[in-house]
């Protein structure tokens, strides 16, 4: 039996002219995935080459797609929180804050300042640990293989922090609405101390390594560039967006948890190339230790970690609209309430979905190993693109 | 006793007397060396990954046997898989493939020089004899890219074709740069040159990186893995292909690793001589005496001192080769029109360059012809006891003086 190609999307994309000259070109249509080394998980991209040059990408999405919206409609408020994790699993803590947000804001309540304090150093640990996924993976799509395996070393101890608190590596379900899972368990900042010293070094081996890798910067400095026009008008958020010279964070331009407490700055980067947002989110991870150390004192202090909230809940009639910044962008929620125990509609604003829209102008007349490298620098998951 | 010893005497002049079935027994001898080598090889680019990234590596077959026995494990595995051809695939160079690859990185291995008068097949056209076969490879390559009907699999197959014959040029010329200078395409003659002045390698040593770098392109190996670059390529040129035949390729990588770390040794860094510590030990250590010693005799030189050779070439050729290793497991890949970009504007040039430096430091170096000639002298001889098969006796002619009387560079 012949085998259907099910789905050939159109390849409606503004397609790049190259210098025809004397030489005659064909064009050949490759499907990369959805079962590819580089594509991330089960994305596909139709690239239509000619030789090794790109001249269009056209991504087809929709392998991971799980309904999680329309699930969402069925459930309570709370037994949403697990499928949240599901969505961007590398930052799983995130996904739940999100959510948890949105609905604290629908009922019109506040976490405990305790906390408030853990929740964003667990937030911190999460993209420090999100960025380290996607260094070692970036690496690897660049033929680097040593970066990836002490990447997770460090990322090892920050899932052996999680583990201590709500008892999961990967899927916490540990921010609940209205605080957190469990105050923090005994000797649990002695291990966070420990782990901040490690990550120093950490971060300085990862960049012996790379950054100053004459074959690795070669291979990223000024592929992928996308202006800072581009860049907004395609919604790109987060380190895709700062790369490109834009200082918008939402955790400075609207602060959540204890962000307006602490002192930071925004890392960003004018090239707009892989580069670019390669620096930035080195920089956040140097950005985020300095954070965490900032909060330490406040976990001396003792208080709730859970505010009262009824056993069912059923929030007044309304819709509310919660967005943070995610290791990938800017993660919305969007939760309608009729004032029953189940919401009428969750809607996501998936950074990585906004991120990969961008992908054809990134690419324009690019090699297919820059595909590669571009798909990397702006850090896909495909749990969020398709939902 | 005495009649099988006899007969087993009259068997072994038998061979050695008969061209066809020496060069039988010369090639057995030569692949199982090189599978031994590629056994050893592969693990230790496991280990060596492994010590780099953090990590132990394979430790649970065979113990302190593991060297050995985890790269037959994986063999074995390999052989038990099963062997499939896409529907749509070319058939004959589908199969052939493989064995273009594989069949000229074992053939080299032919002319590598051992020991001092261990050369399986000392050809006296030695380095070009490599030339010529070390080009088949990229053939095999195209062809297997081509056939396989895929196009991940065509992609690294041209990539191949493109970057195989980019880097023949430069690692062309940096060979060439060192038959100049010793006069001599005979392995043997190169070695024993370097062996009798040491310093002649400090000479070539720019030509030495050009051969590195020109030779890790031309093996494909990390960061000039574009062929199969598994990130982009899925596997490249043997994505469709599966067990013994995938093995073949994967053998024929790490053969032609370590031949390109042997033939980097043996035309720069010395080959199987030790830079006179080992003349100057066997004269004050062992008490033997390096003036009676012959290249044209080999029953001159003690088996002891052979063996030892041996063992230093093995030694630094394993060296050479775990600092590809460490290249590899360092260095991101490059994209193929950067390789291409190096291979033509800067290593090409380079690799003339370099030419033209060691032409004229050859020319104010006269004095040299002298003993390198005498060296040469050592070509003439056809049967030599290569794999200890010597029944012919020579009278050693006297051995060419050793360190004395030679001048210091720059020297007139």
């Amino acid at each position: 039996m012949p085998l259907r190609d099910f789905r050939i999307p159109e390849f409606d994309a503004p397609e790049v002219q190259l210098p025809t000259g004397e030489l005659a070109h064909e064009t050949t249509i490759v499907s990369m995935g959805p079962q590819h080394p580089s594509t991330h998980g089960v994305l596909r991209l139709m690239l239509k080459l000619d030789g090794e040059s790109v001249l269009q990408v056209v991504p087809v999405i929709g392998y991971l797609h799980r309904g999680t919206e329309k699930i969402a409609e069925k459930r309570s408020y709370a037994m949403i929180v697990p499928y949240t994790d599901r969505l961007d699993y590398i930052s799983s803590m995130y996904m739940n804050l999100g959510y948890v947000r949105a609905v604290e804001g629908l009922l019109g309540i506040e976490a405990p300042p305790r906390a408030r304090v853990i929740r964003t150093i667990l937030g911190e640990l999460q993209r420090i640990a999100s960025h380290l996924v996607w260094l070692g993976t970036f690496g690897l799509d660049l033929g680097a293989w040593t970066a990836f395996i002490y990447c997770f070393r460090e990322r090892e101890l920050i899932l052996d922090l999680f583990e201590q608190i709500c008892g999961a590596r990967l899927t916490y379900n540990a921010i609940r609405i209205g605080g957190i899972v469990a105050d923090l368990p005994a000797g649990w900042e002695d291990g966070l101390r420990a782990y901040l010293t490690a990550q120093e070094q950490g971060l300085r081996d990862y960049e012996g390594l790379l950054t100053g890798n004459p074959v690795f910067r070669a291979r990223i400095e000024g592929i992928g560039v996308i202006s800072a026009a581009d860049a907004l008008n395609w919604g790109l958020s987060g380190p895709s967006l700062r790369g490109s010279g834009s200082t918008f964070d939402l955790r400075k331009d609207d602060p959540y948890e204890c962000y307006g407490e602490v002192d930071f700055h925004v890392a960003t980067a004018d090239s707009g190339d892989c580069l670019g947002r390669y620096e930035v989110r080195i920089q956040e991870m140097h950005e985020s230790l300095s954070i965490i150390r900032q909060l330490l004192p406040r976990l001396q202090e003792p208080g709730e970690v859970q505010t009262k909230v009824p056993r069912v809940l059923k929030p007044p009639a309304g819709e509310f609209y919660a967005h943070v910044e995610a290791p990938r962008g800017i993660f919305g929620v969007y939760v309608v309430s009729d004032g029953s125990a189940n919401p009428v509609r969750v809607r996501f604003r998936s950074p990585s979905f906004a991120n990969l829209s961008a992908l054809n102008t990134m690419c324009a007349g690019m090699k297919l190993a820059d595909v590669v490298a571009i798909l990397g620098s702006i850090d896909i998951v495909l749990g969020e693109v398709d939902r | 006793m005495d009649a099988l010893r006899n007969l087993a005497h009259i068997i072994w002049y038998f061979i050695a007397a008969h061209e066809v079935l020496r060069s039988f027994v010369v090639a057995v001898c030569s692949l199982v060396f090189m599978l031994v080598i590629v056994l050893i090889a592969i693990w230790m680019e496991r280990k060596v990954s492994a010590d780099i990234q953090n990590r132990i590596g394979p430790i649970r077959t065979g113990g302190l046997l593991g060297f050995v026995l985890q790269s037959m494990a994986d063999a074995l595995k390999l052989l038990l898989k099963e062997d499939l051809r896409p529907a749509g695939a070319d058939k004959w160079p589908f199969v052939v493939a493989p064995y273009l690859v594989f069949v000229p990185a074992f053939l080299v291995y032919l002319i590598l020089p051992f020991s001092a008068t261990w050369v399986p097949q000392d050809l006296k056209i030695g380095i070009l004899f490599y030339s010529a076969v070390s080009a088949v490879p990229a053939l095999g390559i195209a062809m297997a890219g081509w056939s396989s009907n895929n196009k991940w699999s065509l992609l690294g197959g041209l990539r191949a074709a493109a970057q195989l014959i980019s880097y023949e040029l430069p690692l062309g010329l940096a060979i060439l740069a060192v038959v100049l200078l010793y006069g001599t395409l005979e392995m043997k003659g190169i070695v024993a040159a370097q062996w009798q002045h040491w310093w002649m390698d400090l000479i070539t040593l720019p030509a030495l990186l050009i051969f590195l770098v020109a030779g890790m392109a031309e093996v494909s190996r990390a960061p000039f893995d574009l062929p199969e670059a598994e990130s982009e390529l899925v596997a490249g040129f043997n994505t469709e292909y599966s067990g013994m035949r995938f093995a073949t390729f994967f053998l024929a990588e790490f053969s032609a690793s370590f031949f390109i770390s042997a033939l980097a040794v043996t035309l720069f860094v010395g080959g199987w001589s030790l830079w006179g510590v080992d003349i100057w030990f066997a004269q004050h250590v062992l008490h033997m005496d390096p003036s009676t010693w012959n290249l044209a005799a080999p029953a001159s030189i003690p088996f002891i001192m052979k063996a030892f050779w041996f063992f230093v070439f093995l030694a630094k050729s394993f060296v050479v080769l775990w600092i590809l290793m460490w290249l590899k497991w360092t260095m991101p890949r490059l994209r193929i029109d950067q390789v291409l970009n190096f291979g033509w504007k800067i290593l090409l040039p380079a690799a003339l360059l370099n030419l033209l430096l060691v032409s004229g430091i050859g020319a104010v170096l006269p004095r040299l012809s002298k003993p390198l000639t005498a060296t040469q002298d050592v070509a003439p001889i056809h049967i030599d006891d290569s794999v200890g098969l010597a029944p012919v006796a020579q009278t050693p002619p006297p051995l060419p003086p050793l360190r004395d009387d030679v001048p210091a560079p720059g020297t007139p």
